[in-house]
């Protein structure tokens, strides 16, 4: 048993320090590990692992962690948990660190400028390619290009378009 | 790009504040955590401008780790230290860590009937709206410089139109990015 924790730890935190995109980018190389080399879970346990970490709120990490509670229940879910945030956060806190205290230097402020449009662009490109995972027929587009619409013209809380979504999507269920 | 005051340090968020405006951040934190991130520190608490949200998630995009979970330990290191990291840590975590167990026990019995899973997809559909509804307004708020429109359109393209890995494009994407800011600022 703390064989498998070990192990654990192990992968997940080498892999926390080459996530530059975070545990999306990571997919096929957590896939490996836990699939085709440790063999902790099956093809088809893993896909629903994923759908259900999806489902759920949160950030894509808690993929990982229920990796950990199917392989080693809670302790399992802890260990791959902070293996995986420890390493880069405590890079991130160093250099969140070196870029306030150097704040007002110029390279600094043009490196800070400078990856304001990355991130922009970013953010948009996962929007589009969770359109194309997600949306499988005419309604889910409309549901998308709606909330879009509603997201940015409103600053109301944006549950409500989610929480319209489900319903259109059910009452699509039973109309079509 | 015109510079407001966002390097003049402002009130620090107390501890309670933090944690909970990330519990909240990571409870409602449906398909990707950004865009709440966004509405619940810039819309409703406004700890931070859209520029400074940018800024930070920008940071957190190219150092490994999810870009929020970085973006939650700069918040919270600049303004609580490292006893704010950890509540910031814990606050986006805690309730997703209970509802994702909690559906993999229910999972296998839920799953198969058809409404649960139109709800989900509908959600998810609306997810992918937020988004990039998040994303232009954002873009509309901060009114980049005609490059930054440039770097924004070509990160848009490469990853999310041509799929191409996402290491490699940073890898390019954020020299050029530098280079471009800098040559625009040296006018």
């Amino acid at each position: 048993m703390t064989g498998v924790l070990a192990e654990l730890a192990r992968t997940f935190a080498l892999l926390s320090l080459v996530s530059i995109g975070g545990v999306n980018a990571l997919l096929p190389e957590i896939h490996r590990q836990v699939v085709d080399i440790h063999g902790w879970m099956t093809d088809a346990a893993f896909a629903s692992a994923f759908a259900i970490a999806n489902a759920s709120p949160g950030p894509n990490v808690i993929f990982v962690s229920l990796i950990g509670w199917q392989v080693a229940g809670l302790s399992g879910l802890l260990v791959a948990t902070f293996a995986l945030l420890i390493p880069s956060s405590v890079l991130a806190c160093f250099a969140g660190r070196v870029l306030t205290r150097w704040s007002h230097h110029p390279a600094v402020a043009v490196l800070r400028d400078a990856l304001i449009p990355v991130a922009l662009g970013m953010m948009l490109a996962s929007g589009l390619s969770m359109m194309r995972t997600v949306d499988r027929d005419a309604v889910t587009v409309l549901i998308s290009l709606a909330t879009t619409v509603f997201v940015y013209t409103t600053r109301r809380n944006p549950l409500w378009a989610l929480a319209s979504g489900a319903i259109v999507n059910v009452a699509a269920l039973h109309i079509f | 790009m015109q510079h407001d005051s966002s390097a003049t340090p402002r009130r620090n968020i107390g501890k309670a504040e933090l944690f909970l405006g990330f519990l909240k951040i990571g409870l409602l934190g449906f398909g990707g955590v950004a865009p709440w991130a966004r509405h619940i520190i810039v819309e409703e608490r406004r700890w931070l401008t859209d520029r400074e949200f940018a800024e930070i998630l920008g940071i957190g995009q190219v150092l490994p780790g999810p870009n929020t979970i970085n973006a939650a330990v700069i918040i919270g290191d600049r303004n609580q230290g490292i006893v704010g990291v950890l509540l910031c840590l814990l606050g986006q975590m805690a309730m997703p860590l209970v509802i994702v167990t909690a559906l993999a026990v229910v999972y296998e019995r839920v799953a198969a009937i058809p409404e649960v899973g139109a709800a989900l997809i509908g959600a998810a559909a609306a997810s992918a709206g937020l988004v990039l509804g998040t994303a232009l307004k954002m873009i509309r708020n901060i009114r980049p410089t005609p490059l930054s429109y440039v770097i924004v359109a070509v990160g848009f393209a490469a990853i999310g139109l041509l799929r191409w890995p996402l290491v490699p494009v940073v890898l390019v994407l954020v020299p050029t990015a530098i280079a471009a800011t800098w040559w625009e600022r040296r006018k």
